[in-house]
């Protein structure tokens, strides 16, 4: 019982961002997931900035310099590369072309696999059937394949990449969104606001659209991990992003030839890529409570049943 | 069931023709074999007769025209890097990926039902939690990183199974270790998630209240319900694992279909291309009728 007035107190002081802070708190994994991505993003953003002419500057007397070794500085802590490059430099950099392409890729994908879903769930028209063909079309090859044969045949460009892997997911939100749709539309607050006179676009936009956006929410965090596996798995092969610009990806397929004496080049970049994943993975489960009104309250409270 | 059948394979038939036409023009833009396959020092005559003995002087209509009617008697034009028909050099590196997928997933399979079960029989417990504790990280690690390091652990540093290569059973051991963890981690995760939502059922409780053994409310009650969505799972991994092991394969230098398509590709082996993606887009397809039919197997109340 002590629990509910807590949370009957907690909501009398606190403003929206508190309460999504506290749900957050009450799951300890996904709260350092959150974190741990805050950190990522930032490094992203200012990483670059701060850093591109420590990560690029080479240092041949520091080749391939052993890890948790701080006699030359904070920033070899994680070791150098093969040209005596500071490892923590680089990860850091790297994490601006890593976050980039997925984040390209997902935006677009979903946005534009949304707006078909829609149309598609929506109109009753012969081109919402043309657009589930076409999804279909999408699926029945598996992406990794149909990347790799257009990135060989077009130049591994930023661009490509992006574009590549946004059509490869694309009908995962096209298909979300249409099934969703159908089951929204023949709800009683629909038939209501179109009784009421409210025109299509009123409709999608303001009474199907908000509540299939958590559900769009959750599937694209996920997503946000698999794709960047994918752009790893596509620099490691090396048809991804192309040196001198570097990623996570690239960076282990660089370290590769040196496996036998140097460790650490492959392995930090790649801890870099399982750390994000396995965030994301654990922010996306806690998204999924937390946005489901139903769900809501185990988070609220407290969540002991989660930590 | 058979209208069902059909309008699949229109629909994949659809797409695997415009993918075969989209690849044979991209392909033949991206540069002439011609330089890959003679030395650089080869006369303009030799380039030439190269050229004509692979038909690659006529224009790209031409050499379409002339793939599809050869298609059309079940000829898929030769590779150009083994001087032999495109389909035996797919086929014989389709065997090998087949069995690669079929030990991986057969492994996964058992070690996750198993595995996931179980977890879901005491959600909290310390099973549970060192289950789902492994199975978030085998779904977040990258394969070819795993493989990377599994080669220094086992190869470089032990020095207990090869690297790279088949012949013996040990040669499998690192190919399939590395390609079981990730289907591993998010199959353990659906059958746990699945199995929890079963285990709470009504049906469940009435057995549990005339006292069936724990052991057989999972396996007899509840697995049988709890597999629709793992299934599904199963399949689309199996199928990642027969088209996409590409990185495995060319980490481990393993024969199968993924490193051939990149080598085939590099190479501009037009003929080998075009028959690996007709032979993994048939693989797909027949992979998916599998799984209609498991689904149609496993609930009754599904009819196609």
């Amino acid at each position: 019982m002590t629990d509910t007035q807590i949370l009957a107190e907690r909501k009398k002081s606190n403003g929206p961002i508190a309460r999504w802070f506290a749900m957050l708190w009450a799951d300890k994994f996904a709260f350092f997931a959150a974190l741990f991505l805050l950190i990522v993003v930032l490094c992203a953003l200012f990483g670059p900035l701060l850093l591109d002419a420590v990560a690029t500057k080479q240092n041949l007397r520091g080749r391939n310099a052993p890890p948790f070794d701080i006699t030359r500085g904070w920033l070899y802590i994680l070791g150098a590369d093969a040209l005596g490059r500071p490892l923590l430099a680089r990860v850091v950099v790297a994490a601006q072309n890593t976050m980039l392409v997925a984040a390209a890729a997902v935006l677009a994908s979903s946005i534009v696999g949304t707006a078909l879903g829609l149309i598609a769930g929506y109109s009753r028209a012969s081109a919402a059937q043309w657009i589930m063909r076409l999804g279909d079309v999408i699926m029945s090859f598996p992406s990794l394949l149909l990347a790799v044969i257009v990135l060989y045949m077009l130049e591994p460009s930023v661009a490509n990449i992006v574009l590549v892997l946004a059509i490869t997911r694309i009908p995962i939100y096209l298909r979300t969104t249409r099934a969703e749709v159908l089951e929204v539309r023949e709800r009683m607050f629909v038939q209501a606001a179109k009784v009421m006179g409210a025109s299509h676009w009123r409709i999608v936009f303001c009474h199907i659209l908000p509540v299939i956006f958590p559900t769009l929410v959750t599937i694209a965090t996920l997503d946000f991990a698999f794709v960047m596996l994918a752009e790893s798995s596509l620099s490691f092969l090396g048809i991804g992003i192309q040196a001198p610009e570097i990623t996570w990806g690239l960076m282990v397929a660089q370290g590769r030839p040196y496996l036998t004496n140097a460790w650490w080049l492959s392995f930090w970049p790649g801890l870099a890529i399982i750390l994000t994943t396995l965030s994301l993975n654990l922010l996306s489960n806690w998204l999924r409570i937390a946005l489901d009104p139903t769900q809501r309250w185990r988070l609220e409270m407290g969540g002991r049943k989660h930590g | 069931m058979k209208s069902f059948i059909g309008k699949r394979a229109i629909a994949s038939g659809v797409s695997l023709v415009v993918l075969i036409v989209i690849v044979f023009f991209l392909s033949r833009l991206t540069g002439d074999p011609t330089n890959l396959y003679l030395p650089i020092d080869a006369t303009q005559e030799m380039r030439d007769q190269f050229r004509q003995m692979h038909g690659f002087n006529d224009p790209l209509i031409v050499q379409f025209g002339r793939y599809v009617m050869d298609l059309v008697q079940g000829n898929f034009g030769n590779s150009l890097r083994q001087a032999r028909p495109a389909m035996d050099v797919v086929l014989e590196a389709f065997t090998w990926t087949l069995w690669l997928a079929v030990i991986t997933m057969v492994l996964v399979t058992i070690a996750a039902i198993v595995i996931g079960s179980l977890a879901a029989f005491r959600v909290g417990g310390v099973f549970d939690r060192i289950a789902t504790f492994f199975s978030l990280i085998g779904a977040a690690a990258p394969d070819f990183w795993v493989a990377i390091v599994a080669i220094v652990i086992f190869a470089v540093n032990l020095h207990v199974l090869p690297t790279s290569g088949t012949g013996s059973v040990w040669h499998w051991v690192l190919p399939v270790g590395v390609l079981f963890i990730r289907p591993f981690g998010l199959i353990l995760q659906v059958v746990r998630g699945s199995m929890i939502s079963v285990l709470s059922s009504a049906y469940v409780k009435t057995a549990r209240a005339k006292g069936v053994q724990s052991r057989s409310i999972i396996f007899v009650h509840g697995l049988r319900n709890a597999m629709l969505p793992v299934i599904t799972v199963i399949g689309d991994q199996a199928a990642a694992i027969l088209n996409g092991a590409v990185v495995v394969e060319t980490v481990f230098g393993f024969p199968g279909i993924g490193k051939l398509m990149i080598d085939s590709i590099l190479l501009r082996d037009f003929a080998v291309v075009l028959a690996v993606i007709m032979v993994s887009a048939l693989a797909i397809f027949i992979m998916n009728l599998l799984i209609d039919l498991a689904y149609a197997l496993l609930d009754p109340r599904i009819r196609y």
